[in-house]
């Protein structure tokens, strides 16, 4: 009787399949990825029920954290040069055309204006150790007030969208409010996170 | 996972002598794992949902306008947000004009949320076409516009409730936020984030919450 020969099969699998669904995904997710933009401070923001969505540009956000410390960004690059020229016009100082720039790639300010020059020749790196004391917003120097106001004059179009630390204290709060409404901002946006189930 | 070729450079009896054929393929397992590790990178990094807001429109400071808009007392109601996520909240009296006695409740389901929902029924009939709207537009007899037209015309009513949000210097941001979520929630449609007065501070020390 003669043997029955078990044909020797090949273990290799057709990668290319795979490779194709991979790379498929790696493309969609490499065009949909827009980096988290560096946060000066760790923020964790109240829930709520509301399903409004922020838009992605034309952002002018304050953020409140935990100690109080208040910091302004805005979402364009190009808007923030032109926001930084006006602000140094104001307060009559200058910034070289590296300052400028590396001021365009910072997300958020959060330091008063005059510390502003020398912070921004710090490494990058070395940046990210030093805690800043928060942009001013008392009534004797209202950095706050000024920006705001310079964002709106650059981008009349521009939002508002407040970004506080559940345990930010009350007072802090109300003050950046009052100078928004100072700066007759009268309508603007909290930040919230989605409500957990349950809660 | 090295390739095992299978009958390949079988032996050729006799006949010509050919160059080994070399195998075409290439072993693309190294390729699919960088993929994935990348696509792993960019799922990690990526921030696909976008953050949500609430919306605030603060009334109009200005100087010159005296509050013309005067509301019923008996259809306001003040909301003290107190230290340790505490709600004190009052109505005025609408014979003496004299503030209630405080009550004092947190946000909990059956503290601020029972309260507001059933002042805001007693003043507000027409909550109850809520349901019946949200109805219609899950159906698809009325679209999300329409819905949304007539959810503020019933939240806008004249003589529902209104609410006077007022903040203490001891409360957190949050309870603002959760208050503001009430509001939604309770289908409150005028409310107010006011500055909290001397005398309302005077009536959280009276009930140790400030």
């Amino acid at each position: 009787m003669p043997k029955v020969k078990v044909p020797r099969k090949s273990t290799s699998v057709d990668m290319t399949a795979m490779t194709d669904v991979a790379f498929l995904l790696l493309t969609f997710f490499m065009l949909a990825t827009k980096f988290k933009p560096d946060e000066p401070v760790v923020v964790d923001t109240p829930s709520s029920i509301s399903e409004i969505k922020l838009p992605e540009s034309g952002i002018m956000q304050i953020t409140i954290d935990k100690q109080g410390r208040v910091f302004f960004g805005i979402t364009e690059q190009t808007t923030r040069e032109a926001v930084l020229q006006r602000m140094a016009e104001k307060y009559k100082m200058k910034f070289s055309a590296e300052e400028i720039k590396e001021f365009s790639l910072q997300s958020t300010v959060g330091l008063p204006l005059s510390q502003l020059s020398s912070y921004l020749k710090i490494d990058a790196e070395a940046r990210k150790a030093i805690q800043t004391s928060g942009v001013p917003t008392d009534s004797l120097n209202n950095e706050l007030g000024d920006w705001i106001w310079q964002a709106r004059l650059v981008n009349n179009d521009i939002r508002v969208a407040i970004k506080g630390d559940r345990d930010a204290n009350m007072p802090t709060v109300k003050r950046v409010i009052a100078v928004l409404q100072e700066k007759k901002v009268n309508r603007f946006n909290f930040i919230t996170s989605m409500e957990k189930a349950g809660e | 996972m090295a390739e095992i070729e299978a009958g390949g450079g079988g032996k050729h009896k006799g006949g010509k002598k050919r160059g080994k054929k070399m195998s075409t393929r290439v072993d693309f397992t190294p390729m699919v794992d960088l993929g994935f590790l990348l696509i792993t990178f960019f799922m990690l990094t990526t921030s696909m949902n976008k953050p949500q807001t609430m919306e605030i429109n603060m009334p109009v400071k200005d100087e010159k306008v005296e509050d013309a808009s005067k509301v019923k007392a008996s259809q306001a109601v003040t909301v003290l947000l107190a230290k340790d996520d505490k709600i004190v909240y009052y109505f005025i009296d609408p014979v003496t004009g004299e503030p209630q006695t405080p009550q004092i409740t947190n946000f909990s389901a059956g503290g601020i949320r029972a309260t507001l929902l059933k002042e805001n029924k007693q003043r507000n009939p027409r909550l109850d076409s809520i349901p019946i709207y949200k109805d219609m537009l899950n159906k698809g007899s009325i679209n999300e516009d329409q819905y949304k037209g007539y959810l503020s015309g019933i939240r806008g009513y004249k003589e529902a409730l209104i609410v006077v949000i007022k903040a203490s210097d001891k409360s957190r941001y949050n309870n603002l936020v959760d208050i503001l979520d009430e509001m939604m929630i309770c289908n409150i449609g005028r409310y107010a984030v006011v500055d909290i007065t001397a005398p309302e501070v005077e009536m959280l020390k009276t009930v140790n919450l400030e």
